[in-house]
């Protein structure tokens, strides 16, 4: 099939093989960012300077900036201090959680302060450890808190995958603007949105979906 | 004695909250403490449940030391002792600080079997049991936010008396109550009371301090005024603070 110059079918044979890239950006930063979100969010309650000092200078430098230069940095920055390189695909990934982590970091943050003390208080006393008070009392609590704005994260992760392309990963946005300049032809730049825009609607059905599942008690 | 504590002191920002506070509770003794609002009961409480650290002093309970104090300074037990007492005592709060994503069951189940290690069977009998004798029975599978905040209390109450302590404590437990609420708590600390259960109560519902407790504490400013029994500190007292608080309270009512 062809529409506007552009065969459809060789079009999307691309476009799929380029969302698999899109899946392993996703999942990997996903995987990764969370985790190391939870770290940055701990690491800014610190008690100590020389651990909230640091944080936020790197929160600030990651949010600051657009994930654009983060992904040039991490891209060609090592080549030029250390004299070594990241393949492409690792930069991505690298300069994706670094960038998400610092994101991730500010909604824990928000959501471990929005705990009130009297559930630490009432753990305590009951004899639970630090440890089990945050995992069975806490953590459990903050998630449901969170997820809101973890799901904007989420979609906005989708989207951002596409600025992978100036780097030269091969995602469906790089896909598109290859078969644009191709055939002369807006038509794959609006393939492209259609993919972006399939893929949040599962975002967003899943987290429809979480939410439903954490609404069977308020705080 | 159960507990003893003495010459505890604690300040915050220089102002001091406890000021060489001494208290002994003996076994199945009822203890109220009474005072206006600001006079450090709360705290005195929070340092004897380890919510607080004192500045110095000493607190045993159950012939185990938490605190003592050397060359002026408090120095707590190992964090070992520390978690035992804690297990000897139970704190029920003013604001219940049920865990809201657990069910009443499993509020009153998860520590008996993540901290004292008991079966889940044996826990939920325990659970079960108590939930009857706080005339819950049936809201097992509720969540805390859809019972009434005296329903909310007894099931705070129930998890603390879950892990058997030997003392427990009460901060306020009917103040974020309306007041036809706090007739139902008031009952199970009665029964429990009648249980010969250690108890330490701070409270402003001097009717019911007077009418369940064997000794009730006047505290104003970091110390006690006045302790005795409820028909003489109520009664027939001597003190000026004490009757101008009880004065005070009794036009407020």
């Amino acid at each position: 099939m062809i529409v506007d110059n552009v065969p459809i079918n060789f079009l999307l044979m691309n476009m799929l093989s380029a969302t698999g890239t899109v899946f392993k950006i996703f999942f990997l930063t996903i995987i990764m960012s969370i985790p190391l979100g939870f770290v940055v969010a701990l690491a800014r309650g610190s008690r100590f300077k020389i651990i909230t000092v640091p944080t936020r200078i790197y929160q600030l430098v990651f949010r600051g900036t657009p994930l654009m230069l983060q992904l040039y940095f991490f891209m060609y920055a090592p080549y030029y201090i250390l004299d070594f390189t990241f393949n492409r695909f690792t930069a991505c990934i690298i300069a994706f959680v670094v960038n998400y982590a610092a994101y991730f970091g500010e909604i824990f943050r928000g959501g471990i302060a929005s705990i009130p003390k009297g559930q630490y208080e009432a753990a305590k006393v009951l004899g639970f450890s630090k440890f089990q008070t945050f995992m069975r009392i806490i953590l459990p609590q903050v998630v449901k808190h969170v997820m809101p704005a973890v799901g904007n994260e989420f979609m906005t992760l989708v989207k951002d995958t596409s600025l992978a392309q100036v780097i030269s990963v091969i995602e469906i946005f790089n896909v598109a603007s290859n078969a644009t300049s191709r055939y002369f032809s807006t038509v794959p730049l609006i393939v492209a949105g259609i993919f972006y825009l399939v893929m949040n609607t599962v975002v967003e059905l899943a987290f429809k979906w979480a939410e439903k599942k954490l609404d069977y008690y308020r705080s | 004695m159960l507990l003893r504590a003495n010459s505890l002191k604690k300040k915050f920002d220089k102002e001091n909250v406890l000021d060489d506070i001494s208290l002994e509770v003996s076994q199945g003794e009822v203890v109220a403490i009474i005072g206006p609002s600001g006079s450090g009961k709360s705290t005195l409480l929070r340092c004897l449940t380890q919510l607080e650290r004192v500045d110095s002093g000493r607190i045993e309970i159950d012939g185990k030391l938490m605190v003592d104090t050397v060359e002026g300074k408090a120095q707590y037990s190992d964090s070992k002792t520390l978690h035992e007492i804690l297990l000897d005592v139970g704190l029920v709060f003013q604001n219940f600080n049920l865990f809201p994503h657990y069910s009443v069951l499993k509020n009153i189940m998860d520590a008996q079997i993540k901290v004292l290690n008991r079966s889940k069977e044996e826990a939920r009998v325990i659970a079960m049991e108590l939930l009857k004798k706080m005339n819950l029975a049936d809201r097992e599978d509720a969540y805390p936010c859809e019972l009434s905040g005296g329903q909310q209390q007894r099931i705070a109450i129930a998890r603390a008396l879950a892990l058997n302590p030997k003392i427990l404590f009460f901060d306020e437990p009917t103040s974020a109550l309306d007041p036809e609420l706090t007739g139902e708590i008031l009952r199970v600390i009665r029964g429990l009371a009648n249980e010969n259960m250690t108890m330490v109560i701070v409270t402003h519902e001097m009717a019911f301090a007077r009418e369940v407790a064997d000794r009730v504490i006047f505290m104003d400013s970091g110390i006690i005024i006045e302790q005795g029994p409820p028909e003489e500190v109520f009664g027939n007292t001597v003190n000026q603070r004490t009757k101008e608080f009880l004065q005070r309270w009794s036009s407020e009512k």
